[in-house]
């Protein structure tokens, strides 16, 4: 029997990690940079929530719920920024190509969070056995106060943590900021045509900037999420696996709107659980055909949307490509 | 006041200063990076990345025989590249053609010579390797679908394929890995050059002639370097643009296919996921770093082997992780990423007077 009250929850819970890079990606191609670090920054973001976690765990200090959600947050924040503003530096600054930079910055992120995931204990030298934060996790993992007392509807819409209400309120919110306001407007110019931007008096070089960074540190967010709540505070090497990748693959699934990304994120969350819930018998085999599927559809939506070739659900028109005004 | 423009002509000897000192500068940090986190002395740190590399005999062919692999994916990727079309796919490419190579060692078993298992193992790599880039290089060529994410796409796919008959022929049962394939009757493993190492780095330099010559020399390399440069253009002068891209698809995933031949028939004698162990990602980089420069694409393979596994020995001898060998090499290609903007613009700092004596 399809057991649909206990398969949405996790469903969403896969999903969270891949709505938050979902988004942070979206807005980030929509100023015309094809951020493909987005899997190494999860990463980083993942590792430096880790690393402040741990330490303050292993302090001595008493722990406070404020500061325990806090210093990973902030972390996790500050770690992403940076990768932000090193593939930013490295694209909009000095107009290197954007592909080879992202891929290094993949390489470069997935190293350093195995580095640190690896080592973290021998670096600061306790004789701790492994890098378990119960404790943080306990607090990231709250769920809503009423959430068991409401049956069925409260396991599938109230059992999150704060981080998976705060990923759609997010991805919302860019909705609403890119189609609604002067900015987004202004960011979407800058992402078709930066010329025409430019010449409208709009400051290209800084919303490049800015949204970049701001989609690292939401992309950072999702792997946050996943170490302190998904994987209930225990980080282990290559754990966090493609989501990266199939963040960047919802992009197109949604054909860059923020807001479909809630419905397909989780949508793509069941797909990845798939395998676990359909009954298979002993073929475990079959098994690994079903996690094909998130990677079968989206490229289905990639030739189905380029086929169609319909205007408003094209890539941003100057994505991965450097921009210099006295080219244009 | 910073004053950029672009440079017209930039002296090959200058570029290559630029460079070189660039990746000078990525080895300085690397090796400070090292010292902070394992507290080794930089001599000693020089040192343990040589030996790491070419300490024995051994350690030298199996360094020539890495280098050979990521050198031949470097240049699959290369042509496609050069017709600005970012086919991140090799490493699904290569999965896909060692599955094939393993599907005929497992599936001829016992019915057929050495001699035809390898023929059909060589032909189905090839096809497999080929025809998985060549479907993304069909939709971008009909419909400009993105290739980018599409080849992505496309690596994920392969890796679930090879997952699916990794616990379909998995020996012994219950391991889901495929483990070593014909163990007692070798049936299809590659014959020896010498040794185990040398049959990967021969097809390597052959490889690496052959394509020189045909990027540089042959009309195809003439063709695809136009469509890179304008795509126009190269319809105005009547070249068919959507016959040179599937055609160089082709090409790249039939050399991918070609290694992933090479890696389960001359090395491993297996398949598993994790085979292409991230090189096709890391072969775009090389690519790039040579300039879609065949010759200098053997230094840069090289000068990434040997400074991952340099790093991944010093950190494993330190109790740390081996994933430091990554963080490294990101730091260098940073690096050198960032000197190509050296390379293409010239900066003026331009003092405040000398502007208002060229506006009178």
């Amino acid at each position: 029997m399809f057991d649909i009250v206990s398969f949405i929850p996790r469903a969403v819970m896969q999903a969270v990690p891949l709505m938050l890079g979902c988004t942070g990606e979206t807005i980030t191609e929509k100023s015309g940079n094809l951020n493909l670090g987005t899997a190494g920054i999860m990463y980083v973001g993942g590792i430096c929530g880790v690393i402040g976690a741990f330490l303050y765990e292993n302090s001595g200090a008493e722990m406070n719920n404020f500061l325990t959600v806090m210093i990973p947050l902030l972390c996790c924040l500050v770690g992403s920024l940076l990768m932000g503003l090193l593939y930013c530096f490295l694209t909009v600054t000095l107009r290197a190509n954007q592909n080879v930079t992202g891929l290094a910055m993949t390489t470069f992120g997935v190293g350093i969070g195995n580095f640190f995931g690896g080592s973290l204990i021998k670096l600061v030298d306790t004789d701790l056995p492994s890098v378990v934060l119960t404790k943080t996790s306990l607090v990231f993992a709250k769920k809503l106060p009423f959430a068991d007392s409401c049956g069925w509807f409260g396991k599938i819409f109230l059992s999150y943590s704060f981080l998976a209400y705060a990923a759609i309120i997010i991805a919302l919110l860019c909705s609403y900021v890119l189609n609604r306001t002067r900015t987004g407007l202004h960011l979407r110019a800058v992402g078709e045509n930066p010329g025409t931007a430019d010449t409208a008096g709009i400051n290209v070089i800084r919303y490049k900037y800015f949204t970049t960074c701001l989609g690292s540190m939401i992309a950072g967010l999702g792997g946050l999420y996943y170490v302190m709540d998904y994987a209930s505070g225990v980080w282990s090497n290559n754990a966090f696996g493609d989501r990266g990748w199939l963040a960047i693959a919802l992009v197109i699934f949604t054909v860059w709107k923020p807001a479909l990304s809630i419905l397909a994120s989780i949508l793509f969350g069941g797909l990845y659980i798939l395998n676990v819930y359909i009954p298979t018998g002993t073929d475990l085999a079959i098994k690994e055909i079903y996690k094909m599927a998130p990677y079968v559809v989206t490229i289905i939506v990639l030739v189905i949307s380029s086929m169609r070739s319909k205007r408003e659900n094209q890539p941003p028109a100057s994505l991965g490509l450097p921009y210099f005004r006295e080219e244009r | 006041m910073i004053h950029i423009s672009k440079r017209g002509e930039i002296s090959a000897g200058k570029a290559l200063g630029i460079r070189l000192l660039a990746i000078v500068i990525g080895i300085l940090l690397c090796s400070v990076l090292t010292m902070i986190t394992t507290g080794i002395k930089p001599v000693e740190i020089g040192k343990a990345v040589i030996t790491g590399s070419f300490g024995t005999m051994r350690k030298t062919w199996i360094f020539l025989q890495k280098t050979s692999i990521l050198l031949l994916i470097s240049l699959a990727v290369t042509p496609a590249f050069k017709m600005r079309c970012w086919n991140l796919g090799a490493e699904g490419q290569v999965l896909i053609g060692a599955m094939a190579a393993a599907a005929c060692m497992v599936l001829m078993e016992g019915k057929a010579s050495n001699g035809a298992v390898i023929a059909a193992m060589t032909v189905s790599s090839v096809l497999a390797g080929a025809i998985w880039a060549a479907i993304p290089g069909f939709f971008k060529a009909r419909f400009n679908t993105n290739e980018t994410l599409f080849t992505l796409m496309m690596n994920y796919v392969a890796t679930q394929i090879v997952a699916f008959f990794c616990v379909e022929w998995e020996n012994p049962k219950g391991s889901c890995q495929i483990g070593v394939i014909n163990q007692k009757s070798n049936l299809g493993w590659f014959p020896q050059l010498v040794n185990r190492y040398l049959l990967v780095i021969v097809v390597a330099v052959v490889a690496v002639i052959l394509m020189y010559f045909y990027l540089r020399y042959s009309k195809h390399g003439y063709e695809l370097a136009v469509v890179g440069e304008s795509e126009r253009t190269a319809r105005y002068v009547g070249i068919k643009v959507e016959k040179v891209i599937v055609r160089t698809m082709l090409l790249s995933g039939a050399v991918c296919g070609i290694t992933g031949l090479l890696l389960v028939g001359s090395i491993n004698h297996t398949v598993s996921t994790t085979l292409a162990g991230g090189q096709g990602f890391t072969a775009v980089m090389v690519s790039w770093l040579a300039q879609f420069n065949p010759l200098a694409m053997i230094l840069a393979s090289a000068l990434l082997i040997v400074l991952g596994t340099g790093a991944n020995e010093l950190a494993t001898s330190c109790g740390l992780n081996a994933s430091f060998g990554d963080i490294l090499t990101g730091v260098l290609i940073f690096c050198i990423i960032g000197s190509e903007f050296f390379v293409n613009y010239r900066i003026h700092f331009s003092k405040k007077h000398r502007e208002v004596k060229a506006n009178v």
